[in-house]
């Protein structure tokens, strides 16, 4: 009895799951973005593509973190030939470098803008645009009404897109599928070498609609995420359970 | 159609445009004169000193022995160039085309047009009868040629209005001047004794030929009709236009709107059928207070498609004030360009840059936020990090050289190096601490330097020596120092690593 009961539950789990939008990765065709372990927090263990992803930086070192982090899996989506909008506000982001995380920095159009309400603007207009692989919008902020627009305008176009935001004092809830906060994390020496190491980051998943939020440690290494098992502190391995 | 030309003859344009300004001068005689090999000669005279026998081309000096009281002032280069450029842009209302006969004359071509005025009569007169009562002292005859036109208008005495195909018989009477040559083609015919045109004009061409030379038989020809001239319009005509006129003034987004969706219509239909497109079109409203507001959209690459252009148009339309209502729009396509038919591809995965959805979005957003804001980079063979990226001319070009990966660079590079406060062990060795706004980094490791020379050919100035450094915290930063370690070097936080 108990188990039929289990069973319905599930079966009923999977069921809101698809009718939010998360259908199940057809067999043998499941598209990995390369994050490992940390793709097994997201419903399915499938990394959700066609929404709008939320990174917090605090600052200017996390907003470059993040900007790695970020060319990291753009690099797996735009692996066919896609093209992307990087919307900026700071204007600072270095295309030389991008390819240094595996993706074509002249496949990405920067648009600088200096008020949040035109980024917003420019990113539900590119958000619509079927023909891109992804958009990513740097902002100061954004509320859950602005957020919810954007959720709006991907579940047509099925486009991916990256929320960078800057403030991080007031963080009120939004409508993006996954709350990122990256950190740099100091490096390890390759081979006992002296010198900077791969990045490496600490990964953490604040919260993730209808998955496990989660903190790992990734490190950028040979043109792939990599895991890097570490021993977390006891109250970190509670929380990712 | 028949051609037919009217010649506009501004007898005294200079003098009648400052007695205009200087109503004062009416009854002064005076003249336009310049400095010409070591002579002043008179380029201009009003009526009141032609009357006491001043002409142009005549020394000042023998003119101001006629007219004890001639005013003589200087000449002003290029304004008759100008004056007939205003003119001519006023005779727009009665035909498009219209050219400026340097250096006192209009032609305008006026097929078509003059019914309009109730014939060639009644449109002549309209016009000289405005020239006239603006204060121009204006002549104008039409003809089937430029030539006979200009010749009427300056040397007829009969009729002003040339029938079709009488040019000859028009011409007959009048002096070989009427016929534009050079002066010294109409100093040899006055030296053999040709006073008019019939006493020549019989004349075998390979006499003349001989004679008078090839110019002088264009000339001729052109006058008759038998030769072609190339008329250059002030306004060029734009070959795209659509004219929507409105049976009442509008001035509603709606209505605006609606207007813009007919004119693309009937537009993009025939931009279609000869497999072109739009880059860039001007949306121009007349309105009833005769003002005009235009708004112009630029697209990256031609398209024809009604939908995209029309969205293209409706973030413009804030720009377009109705004020009392407009009464005509005129959509231009001053550029177009051929485009590729592409078939629609059945089954594509990820289209790059060069889907058409992509291109109509960028087109898009420039109309938003300005084309300035939009960038797309390309590796540049310098190594000057500054140098190192291109901004790319068009969604179509690609990379010819390859993006370097071999050296580190940071995910964010600041605009401008800014300064840090830095304590390093030992000459050339990376910083132990830096003081960046405030604010103590102690660097934990390092790599470095990497010396990046300036490209001397380009700019003057100390190299830099990178390193890569990493905090306490595993803040990765790019910094460098401005020339070799002396005395004080100065170092610099360029960029942050990822």
């Amino acid at each position: 009895m108990a188990n039929t009961k289990n069973d319905i539950i599930s079966q009923l789990q999977k069921d809101i799951l698809q009718w939010e939008g998360y259908r199940p990765p057809p067999a043998g065709k499941r598209k990995l973005v390369g994050l490992g372990p940390v793709e097994a927090a997201f419903p399915n263990g499938v990394f959700p593509l066609g929404t709008v992803h939320e990174l917090v930086c605090a600052n200017t070192e996390q907003a470059a973190a993040c900007g790695g982090f970020v060319s990291g899996v753009l690099s797996i989506l735009m692996q066919n030939g896609g093209a992307c909008l990087w919307i900026s506000l700071s204007g600072n982001l270095f295309p030389g470098a991008l390819k240094a995380f595996g993706m074509e920095p002249d496949r990405v159009i920067f648009v600088n803008l200096t008020r949040d309400k035109e980024v917003l603007w420019v990113m539900e207009e590119a958000l619509k645009c079927a023909g891109l692989a992804a958009v990513i919008g740097e902002m100061r902020e954004i509320d859950f009404k602005q957020s919810r627009r954007l959720q709006l305008a991907v579940e047509q176009s099925r486009v991916t897109g990256f929320v960078l935001r800057n403030r991080s004092d007031k963080m009120g809830s939004t409508a993006c599928a996954a709350r990122w906060k990256i950190k740099p994390l100091p490096s390890e020496p390759v081979d006992g070498l002296p010198g900077l190491g791969f990045p490496r980051w600490q990964v953490e998943l604040l919260r993730v609609r209808n998955g496990q939020p989660g903190n790992w440690i990734m490190e950028w290494s040979e043109g792939k995420f990599r895991p890097v098992e570490k021993e977390l502190p006891e109250q970190q391995k509670q929380m990712a359970g | 159609m028949e051609k037919r030309f009217m010649a506009i003859w501004f007898r005294h344009l200079m003098t009648d445009w400052l007695t205009l300004k200087q109503p004062e001068l009416k009854e002064i005689p005076f003249v336009f004169a310049t400095l010409d090999r070591n002579r002043i000669v008179i380029t201009a005279a009003n009526p009141v000193a032609e009357a006491q026998g001043v002409h142009c081309g005549m020394a000042a000096a023998d003119a101001k022995a006629i007219t004890t009281d001639l005013r003589i002032l200087d000449h002003i280069p290029g304004k008759e160039a100008k004056l007939l450029r205003q003119l001519g842009l006023w005779c727009i209302r009665y035909t498009p085309i219209v050219m400026v006969d340097l250096p006192n004359g209009l032609i305008l071509d006026i097929s078509g047009c003059a019914h309009l005025w109730g014939g060639e009569r009644g449109y002549l007169k309209e016009i000289v009868n405005k020239l006239r009562s603006s204060g121009y002292d204006a002549r104008a005859a039409v003809a089937d040629t430029i030539g006979t036109a200009w010749a009427v208008a300056r040397f007829g005495k009969k009729t002003p209005l040339v029938e079709p195909g009488m040019q000859a018989q028009a011409l007959l009477s009048l002096p070989p001047a009427a016929l534009r040559l050079e002066p010294l083609i109409l100093e040899k015919l006055q030296k053999l004794g040709f006073s008019i045109i019939r006493s020549f004009i019989q004349i075998p061409r390979t006499v003349l030929r001989r004679r008078f030379g090839e110019g002088f038989l264009l000339r001729l020809a052109q006058a008759l009709g038998l030769e072609g001239e190339i008329l250059v319009p002030l306004i060029p005509p734009v070959p795209y236009t659509e004219r929507l006129p409105c049976l009442e003034p509008v001035r509603t987004k709606k209505a605006i709107e609606i207007a813009i969706q007919k004119l693309l219509e009937t537009m993009c239909l025939r931009l279609q059928n000869e497999g072109k497109g739009i880059r860039k079109a001007i949306l121009k409203c007349y309105r009833i207070d005769g003002k005009m507001v235009q708004a112009g959209i630029s697209t990256n690459r031609g398209s024809h498609s009604v939908s995209h252009l029309v969205e293209l148009f409706e973030l413009q339309i804030s720009k377009i004030e109705p004020a009392l209502g407009i009464e005509l729009f005129l959509l231009e396509a001053p550029k177009v360009e051929a485009i590729d038919l592409i078939q629609e591809k059945l089954w594509d995965e990820k289209p790059g840059l060069q889907d058409t959805a992509l291109a109509e979005l960028l087109d898009k957003l420039a109309g938003k936020v300005g084309a300035n804001a939009i960038h797309r980079y390309l590796p540049a063979e310098h190594n000057w990090p500054e140098r190192s990226i291109k901004q790319a001319a068009s969604l179509m070009e690609t990379p010819v050289t390859r993006w370097r990966t071999d050296r580190p660079r940071p995910v964010r590079l600041l605009r401008r190096p800014e300064a840090i406060e830095v304590m390093a062990l030992l000459p050339d060795y990376p910083p132990k601490v830096f003081t960046y706004k405030g604010r103590r980094h102690i660097v934990e490791k390092a790599d470095g330097p990497e010396r990046i020379e300036r490209e001397w050919w380009l700019d003057q100035g100390e190299h830099r020596d990178y390193y890569a450094v990493e905090d306490a915290d595993g803040q990765r930063y790019w910094l460098f120092r401005s020339g070799h370690y002396d005395a004080a070097p100065q170092w610099y936080l360029h960029g942050y690593f990822a």
